[in-house]
């Protein structure tokens, strides 16, 4: 008996999660109040959440730039393609790494920390106060974080981009000694707005609602011990990974197709 | 309080260099920047054969970039190939015998057009067509030719 049991609970479990999820997601979107209460609040956590990232993602953009150049530079040089090599670092910038690597980097530096607070919050029973004192601790502590989320990882995305361009401009032009004009002009004619830059815009928009909103749901249903707060943070990594690189490619799928 | 308000002047800071970089990098590294700001005319030839000539593929005079191929389709009464371009209105004071060839860059390279310019003294204006032209040589033909002829003489 106890054997059905947990096999049912194999398959009832996620779907529970799921259907919780959902549910979650409508409540978020029914307490956005665009008010300026909100708007400050949303400012704070911009700072936590997008500013207090600039760091991390600035270096590790301009190191991977740096280092897609000088992989592509080396296979490239062999067809005595190098002046290619401006248009492969910035259509797989735009494409792919921008939105993804900073949704990876951004789900491990902020996401985690919003995990781990709303968490904290829950076990020390701060959101049940609130809910004695008739505040709602979805629209007062979930929905800014939540919202800040969406609107820094595209923002952090194009950083990214601009640092890996700058990395790999650097070192394709001083170091690799390939003409600057060459490098530019190349990438200019070859990356269109409506194909790369956009599809690089929608895939940081997508990536920023889900590594946020994975953040904040792991955060506000964890169970409330220092255990549950560990489970906790090492899902949003966990979760938002995956579930990024899949929906990359269903939205890569989708946008090469129309 | 002081410290809220720097906070927030942080939190500005960032969004302002976020959308900075948005525009930068959307003016700079793609080709919404070369469309946006710059006055242009067109011009149109036939070719027999374009061989892999792309659109936004270069037009130059003496290796420096002028314009870009706008569009390519099949003209269906003559079956030759219709070439538009743009051509940067800077440059109007291209002659009208001016020639147009489908060139190679390197062996293997991109195809682009290059125009001679010719001596006459009426200029092209918008939407003129470049008459005296050369079609694109196929590196494939040149080796069928190439082979070809050894064969004849062996």
């Amino acid at each position: 008996m106890s054997k059905t049991n947990s096999n049912m609970d194999a398959i009832t479990k996620p779907l529970a999660t799921l259907g919780r999820s959902v549910l979650f997601f409508g409540q978020i979107l029914a307490a956005f109040r665009p008010d300026a209460k909100m708007f400050r609040a949303i400012l704070a956590q911009v700072y936590f959440i997008g500013a207090r990232s600039l760091v991390i993602i600035m270096v590790c953009g301009f190191f991977v730039g740096m280092v897609l150049t000088l992989q592509s530079y080396v296979e490239l040089s062999k067809f005595g393609a190098t002046d290619s090599v401006g248009v492969v670092l910035a259509l797989s910038l735009f494409r792919e790494l921008g939105p993804v690597l900073t949704a990876l980097l951004f789900s491990g530096r902020a996401g985690t920390s919003i995990a781990a607070e709303i968490g904290l919050m829950k076990a020390t029973e701060q959101l049940s106060a609130m809910e004695l004192m008739a505040i709602d601790p979805v629209k007062r502590v979930v929905v800014p974080r939540f919202i800040a989320g969406v609107i820094s990882l595209p923002l952090l995305s194009m950083l990214f981009t601009l640092l890996a361009l700058a990395g790999g401009a650097t070192y394709a032009i001083n170091i690799m000694g390939v003409d600057s004009g060459i490098f530019w002009g190349n990438m200019v004619s070859n990356v269109g707005f409506q194909s790369d830059f956009m599809m690089s815009f929608w895939k940081s928009l997508a990536f920023g609602i889900i590594a946020s909103f994975i953040a904040v749901f792991s955060g506000y249903f964890t169970t409330p011990t220092g255990d549950g707060i560990g489970r906790a943070t090492t899902q949003t990594v966990v979760v938002s990974a995956v579930v990024v690189l899949i929906v990359d490619f269903l939205i890569t799928v989708l946008m090469t197709w129309t | 309080m002081r410290s809220r308000y720097s906070i927030e002047i942080m939190a500005g800071l960032f969004l302002l260099l976020g959308v900075i970089a948005l525009m930068f990098l959307a003016s700079t590294a793609t080709d919404l920047g070369s469309k946006l700001g710059k006055e242009h005319y067109s011009l149109s030839m036939r070719f027999l054969n374009v061989g892999e000539l792309k659109s936004r593929a270069p037009v130059t005079i003496g290796g420096v970039t002028i314009g870009a191929v706008r569009k390519i389709k099949l003209d269906p009464v003559t079956f030759e190939a219709l070439v538009i371009m743009d051509i940067n209105s800077k440059f109007d004071q291209i002659p009208t015998d001016t020639s147009a060839a489908i060139l190679t860059t390197g062996i293997l390279g991109d195809k682009y057009v290059g125009l001679e310019p010719g001596g006459a003294l009426e200029v092209l204006s918008d939407g003129d067509e470049i008459t005296i032209t050369q079609s694109a040589i196929g590196i494939e033909q040149l080796i069928a030719k190439y082979l070809f002829s050894v064969d004849n003489k062996g």
